[in-house]
């Protein structure tokens, strides 16, 4: 996926001027995106209060697998604490909210200091490699759940509810809510999508395939790792600030718990790990699997476990990872391609 | 005389530790895994004690000595069914694979056992609550002064299997370069399947005592998970001496915690945990690495 590839095609086809960013399919992709986000948008004009309550929920899956997919699928950092930034997102809307400000200001405001604690503890954390890294975060979201629970206003585990929502009528809320996942996932995916399209892509997944190399082509690896984390941390407490605004209560346990990264990996996974649109499907994939399967309980979790035990060691690359390399298909217009000629073909 | 005790208790807490670490510890420096379903393997070992000395009405020292095997054969099946695919996949896939292998675990014994805690301090009579007083209203729990005991013989034992024995001598070998070991006739598969049976022995054991001196429940795999690895890399990852150090640091750290405050004892030790790990990433020579190596040229 490097402009410049290494292999003598490539560079024969360099010189005929033939490498693509756009396809046919991914031009008819992003056009039918762009209406269809706009009909969603206007979703809470037609759509019951059930569905809109579905898709918010599906808003925010596609959230976190989308950011914990930039971190570990292009960037290589593998984290098992996502919790606690999803956690600390609720956390400090409730406390934002009860210092005043508007519930739906807050959800934004409150994420984006939790972007900023991220980015602080980015130093020592990312020093870290693989699963040291994976544990170690797991353990930061650990001791952030305690502290937390210290606070008078939580109350341990018995938790607080954002009471300032009452001040919206439901049908209110429950829009505002759908609203806000939709802006929130549409300018994060928008976000990666800029982000990782261009040169910090580009040098994100040189550092993850070999940092020392990435190096020594002078690719700053500390800052464009620091970068990718804190957009995913970013993710992360988003969509634990709009799980808050649409549940209203704030368990710590709930949002604290190690099942939110464990979701992320099952969609990630499924979907196809480093792949844009594979954690797209894969969110998608979880929330079917959860709407049919989840009142099974136990054995639902069970089979995730499972599913994302094969999935890792048998089709690393996903459901996409598959559909994308039989078909020559790529939605998202991300990667490089070396058009030959002499073949017809095209080589991603 | 609180804060005396509270450090006694934390450093025998710390063997327990050592205990549950040494087995992360072994797999990382030999094969480079972080083994994320450690925890709920321990646990898994811990209810199959529970069903042979309940159901089975078998002695707990009696159930351990079968299911010890039977965690070595865990090991193999592991190593050959989950890690060694793992591995072929980069450094990404046996992180997850493991983390979704602890699911299924956690999920799969509380699907059999339910949600109540079990423990096992109930078929070794006094043994659970005896104790010994060692000074002015000092007193150190039987149980915890032989799991600190077992810890060390534990740590000790695998460091002579490492320097001493021919299977040691091929798993260091096979860790410094499992390519290379082929060319001088060692088969690493074979040697990589012993050190997991090796790891996943020391679970059993690790199992075998977090049974007898607390309670489990299905889903006590990840904090044990946690703690493993917290002693592990305040002890300096890969050393086995460092792992008991680390297990008595944090022992202790999280002894001291409950003394100042009713939520303090996990937060002691994740605290000491993180702040372990910020002097010791602060620099090219951290201050634990600087003591290290003090300590190891003292010994030349």
């Amino acid at each position: 996926m490097t402009p410049t590839g290494a292999s003598p095609i490539a560079v024969s086809a360099l010189d005929a001027r033939s490498i693509t960013r756009w396809t046919l399919a991914s031009r008819i992709a992003v056009a039918v995106a762009l209406p269809l986000v706009v009909a969603i948008a206007f979703g809470p004009a037609y759509l019951s209060a059930n569905v809109i309550d579905k898709l918010t929920t599906l808003f925010i899956y596609i959230l976190l697998a989308v950011t914990w997919n930039a971190l570990a699928g292009y960037g290589g950092l593998i984290s098992i604490g996502q919790q606690g930034f999803f956690g600390l997102g609720a956390y400090a809307t409730v406390r934002l909210a009860d210092a005043g400000l508007t519930p739906y200001p807050a959800l934004f405001v409150g994420a984006g200091l939790i972007a900023l604690f991220a980015y602080l503890i980015s130093f020592p954390m990312l020093r870290l490699r693989n699963g040291e890294l994976g544990i170690g975060l797991w353990v930061l979201a650990e001791l952030m759940h305690l502290i937390v629970n210290l606070d008078s206003l939580v109350q341990g585990e018995t938790g607080t509810s954002l009471i300032a929502l009452n001040a919206f009528s439901i049908e209110a809320r429950r829009a505002y809510t759908y609203w806000a996942a939709l802006g929130a996932v549409a300018g994060l995916i928008i976000l990666l999508f800029i982000l990782l399209r261009g040169p910090v892509g580009t040098a994100i997944q040189a550092i993850r395939d070999n940092e020392e190399a990435a190096a020594s082509v002078g690719v700053r690896v500390k800052s464009t790792r620091r970068l990718i984390f804190v957009v995913a941390s970013l993710g992360a407490a988003l969509a634990g600030a709009l799980w808050l605004a649409s549940a209203t209560t704030f368990q710590p346990k709930a949002y604290f718990g190690v099942q939110w990264t464990a979701y992320m990996i099952f969609m990630v996974l499924v979907g196809g790990l480093g792949t844009f649109e594979g954690a797209i499907v894969g969110a998608v994939i979880f929330f079917l699997i959860e709407a049919w399967f989840g009142a099974f309980g136990v054995w639902y979790l069970i089979g995730l476990g499972t599913t994302a035990l094969v999935f890792a060691l048998f089709v690393p690359k996903g459901l996409w990872g598959l559909i994308s390399s039989k078909f020559d298909l790529q939605l998202l217009p991300l990667g490089y391609r070396v058009a030959l000629p002499s073949l017809g073909r095209s080589n991603r | 005389m609180i804060w005396l005790n509270q450090i006694l208790q934390g450093t025998l807490l710390g063997g327990y530790y050592a205990l549950i670490a040494c087995g992360l510890s072994f797999m990382y420096s030999v094969m480079r895994i972080i083994n994320l379903a450690h925890g709920s393997l321990a646990v898994a070992a811990a209810y199959a004690l529970f069903v042979l000395s309940d159901t089975y009405e078998l002695n707990p020292f009696v159930a351990l000595v079968i299911v010890l095997p039977v965690m070595a054969l865990v090991g193999v099946a592991l190593q050959r069914l989950v890690l060694e695919r793992a591995k072929r996949g980069g450094t990404l896939v046996p992180v997850l694979a493991t983390f979704g292998l602890a699911i299924v675990l956690d999920n799969a014994l509380f699907q059999l056992f339910g949600a109540d805690t079990r423990s096992l301090a109930p078929y070794i009579d006094e043994l659970s609550y005896a104790s010994w007083q060692i000074g002015d209203g000092l007193f150190v729990g039987e149980l915890a002064v032989m799991t600190f005991a077992t810890a060390v013989v534990m740590l000790g034992g695998l460091q002579l299997i490492l320097s001493r024995t021919q299977v040691g001598r091929a798993i260091r070998a096979t860790s410094e370069d499992p390519d290379t070991v082929g060319l001088i006739g060692i088969d690493g598969r074979r040697i990589n399947a012993i050190a997991a049976a090796i790891a996943m022995v020391t679970v059993g054991i690790a199992g075998f005592f977090l049974a007898l001196r607390a309670t489990f429940d299905p889903y006590a795999g990840a904090p044990q998970l946690i703690f493993a690895f917290e002693a592990a890399v305040i002890g300096g990852a890969g050393s086995l001496w460092g792992t008991l150090v680390g297990g008595i640091v944090l022992g202790v750290a999280q002894s001291i915690g409950a003394q100042i405050s009713s939520q303090g004892f996990l937060i002691g030790g994740h605290a000491v945990f993180l702040a372990v790990l910020l002097v010791r990433l602060s620099g090219p020579l951290g201050t634990l690495t600087a003591i290290r190596l003090v300590f190891r040229r003292s010994r030349k």
